[in-house]
């Protein structure tokens, strides 16, 4: 029996099998016990596993982000919730110098099985500090890992593999992908994705759109338009985990359709896309048809009011008429 | 010194633990001075009795954390100064196989958690690990070795409250050797002692004498045994004698000359050596600790001297455990 579940729904679901096969598989953040988190991802978490292994911290995001450090080094699973990715910005240290770096420094000594949740994104019209989208700063960190799933099916078997992996793993989820519903497959069905196995959620032979999280729903409802309206068949490659990339699956698309644009909500300036497009550049020139064309948001702050906000990130008509220039249609 | 009567045997371990530090730091300014040593080095020349007597009250299967001036915390909880003086040369025998240098020194099989090289970073992580301990009722203590300056970071604030509220089994021990690289402790701080902000977690803080060993030894044997308790952390703080600069080859000019005068009076190897003949221990005895510290110090030297470089295609393994290939690649 299939069922339609959210996506929070679906990353409890992925996280709370985690915690019940492995005992050394532990959340820790702000307001996630006795609350249950913001987004209620951990409700009754804490009933089912107690407080040792379900912590509701003090504000005190640095302390217990190197805290999750001292556990992972000792072999505890700890998985961080920030409440905001933004909040990174006050906890940096633990996860950029310490987690990332810990093996390559001891030279492989220890391990950090760790996992940062954190959800991003913008459309809440939460102004500035709780609206970034900012994959590009810790793919700049060598030593983690970043996942950054679209849908309910890829969030549970994404954090189910991220929670196993032995490395520091980010998950950044958009928070207006928490409430969407999608199909899944029945409770007792159990199933893991790999980090660095891309997903084509649509098949094209015109363009490829290469594109993560929130955005493979906008890149899913431009493909529609154009289809419809100018007959463009779009390829819409939903990488899943930027770190481990899927160059594969990148690089066999790219070769099939000949033209590409990268399409991210983070800020265009030293982006996801821009190097992205640099790889293609490098190593698959002689196969485009167009120049590598980069959505993103614009290199702005996030502004509160809506009709300001709305037009800092790409929508998908912004993503329609990039396709429409790149290709002369 | 302590009136306390003591094996003998431990007396002499403690000699011997300190000396080899002091050895080991000697022989590594030497390389650096003579140019054989990449980077920088921190000497923690001065600081033997308070790594050691902290150590001596901690078990096998305890944990450390340490700092940026790391090299005496590691041996003082048993590590090897062949494998450390080895890394230190960035040589591929060395505990980070060259990967880690000077700061990063761990031995995971001993519990020594890593050096650090960022100031404060280390609290955290040592609750961490005393946390995994409360979780799995492991009865092993963490001790966070770290400085005055690293007092005034907030991880100290975040790491200390969160140790204090869950009570684990933590002790945060502070070598206030006064200096913050070049910043007098009292210019920045407007507190007296570290100990006095134990008040503000509602657990035990101490300040005892750093170059006196034992008195270090009885104050975190005191720690180690309320956290064992599940009693929770203490704040235990070493006044202590950086007697080098912040690196080496640093002049310190910053410090008035009274600070060398006084860090040479409370000289804690001289003073214990004259405390190990007044328990009885024969002068021979001694002697043989010091030829044996003299030649393992030497051999660590040869070994480090004489072991190779890494393949520089070492540099793109161990970034990652799993699928380490191609997350360096792209």
């Amino acid at each position: 029996m299939s069922r339609r579940i959210s996506f929070s729904a679906a990353t409890r679901e992925g996280v709370l099998e985690e915690m019940r096969r492995d005992s050394n598989v532990m959340v820790i953040g702000e307001d996630i016990a006795v609350m249950g988190g913001t987004f209620a991802l951990t409700r009754g978490f804490l009933e089912e596993f107690g407080p040792m292994r379900v912590r509701d911290t003090p504000i005190s995001e640095s302390g217990f982000m190197g805290m999750a450090v001292g556990m992972a080094m000792r072999g505890m699973r700890p998985i961080v919730e920030l409440m905001y990715n933004d909040f990174i910005a006050v906890s940096l240290d633990p996860l950029m110098n310490q987690a990332a770096k810990l093996r390559y420094m001891t030279g492989g000594q220890i391990t950090i099985p760790m996992v940062l949740r954190a959800p991003m994104g913008a459309g809440r019209r939460n102004a500035g500090q709780h609206s970034q989208c900012l994959e590009a700063l810790f793919m700049h960190i060598p030593g983690l890992k970043l996942v950054c799933p679209s849908t309910a099916y890829d969030a549970k078997g994404l954090i189910k593999t991220a929670i196993r992996d032995n490395d520091p793993v980010v998950v950044l989820e958009h928070k207006l992908l928490y409430a969407k519903k999608f199909e899944m497959p029945p409770e007792d069905e159990e199933y893991t994705i790999p980090l660095g196995k891309a997903d084509i959620k649509r098949e094209g032979k015109d363009i490829t759109i290469l594109t993560w999280s929130r955005q493979v729903l906008f890149a899913l409802e431009a493909a529609e338009t154009l289809q419809n309206d100018f007959g463009i068949s779009c390829e819409v490659v939903d990488l899943r985990s930027l770190v481990p990339l899927d160059w594969e699956t990148v690089n066999a698309s790219i070769k099939k359709t000949h033209n590409v644009l990268t399409l991210e909500e983070g800020v265009m300036r030293a982006g996801v896309g821009a190097d992205l497009s640099a790889q293609i550049t490098e190593t698959l020139f002689d196969e485009l048809d167009s120049p590598v064309n980069r959505v993103a948001g614009a290199n702005v702050v996030s502004p509160f009011s809506p009709p300001l906000e709305d037009a800092v990130f790409p929508q998908p008509q912004d993503v329609v008429a990039a396709v429409r220039r790149q290709l002369n249609v | 010194m302590a009136k306390k009567k003591y094996e003998k045997s431990f007396l002499v371990e403690l000699y011997r633990r300190m000396l080899r530090i002091r050895k080991f730091e000697e022989q590594a300014k030497e390389c650096f001075t003579k140019g054989m040593l990449a980077g920088n080095i921190h000497l923690a020349i001065g600081q033997e009795a308070a790594e050691v007597g902290a150590c001596a009250a901690l078990t096998d299967r305890d944990y450390i954390t340490g700092t940026h001036r790391g090299h005496g915390q590691c041996i003082a909880k048993g590590a090897k100064t062949d494998k450390m003086m080895a890394e230190l040369f960035g040589k591929k025998t060395g505990y980070c196989q060259g990967k880690g240098g000077s700061m990063h020194i761990v031995d995971a099989s001993l519990g020594i958690l890593g050096a650090n090289g960022i100031v404060g970073a280390g609290i955290p992580i040592a609750t961490g690990a005393a946390y995994a301990s409360k979780t799995w009722g492991d009865d092993a203590v963490t001790l966070c070795f770290f400085g005055d300056a690293a007092a005034n970071q907030g991880t100290f604030h975040e790491a200390i409250n969160m140790g204090a509220a869950w009570d684990l089994p933590v002790i945060y021990l502070c070598e206030n050797n006064k200096y913050g690289v070049s910043t007098d402790i009292s210019r920045v701080t407007n507190n007296e002692h570290i100990s006095e902000r134990a008040a503000a977690y509602n657990i035990p803080g101490v300040t005892v004498d750093g170059n006196d060993v034992l008195a270090v030894y009885e104050a975190v044997k005191t720690a180690v045994e309320r956290a064992r308790r599940g009693e929770g952390p203490s704040l235990v703080e070493c006044i202590t004698y950086r007697h080098e600069g912040h690196y080496c080859g640093d002049q310190a000019g910053y410090r008035p000359g009274e600070y060398m005068e006084e860090a040479l009076a409370h000289e804690a190897l001289p003073t214990f050596r004259k405390y190990l003949l007044e328990q009885g221990v024969k002068e021979e005895e001694i002697v043989k600790v010091e030829e044996e510290i003299t030649q393992e110090i030497a051999h660590a030297y040869k070994f480090a001297d004489e072991s190779e470089y890494p393949d520089p295609s070492e540099a793109f393994t161990d970034v990652y455990s799993m699928d380490n290939e191609r997350s360096v690649l792209r």
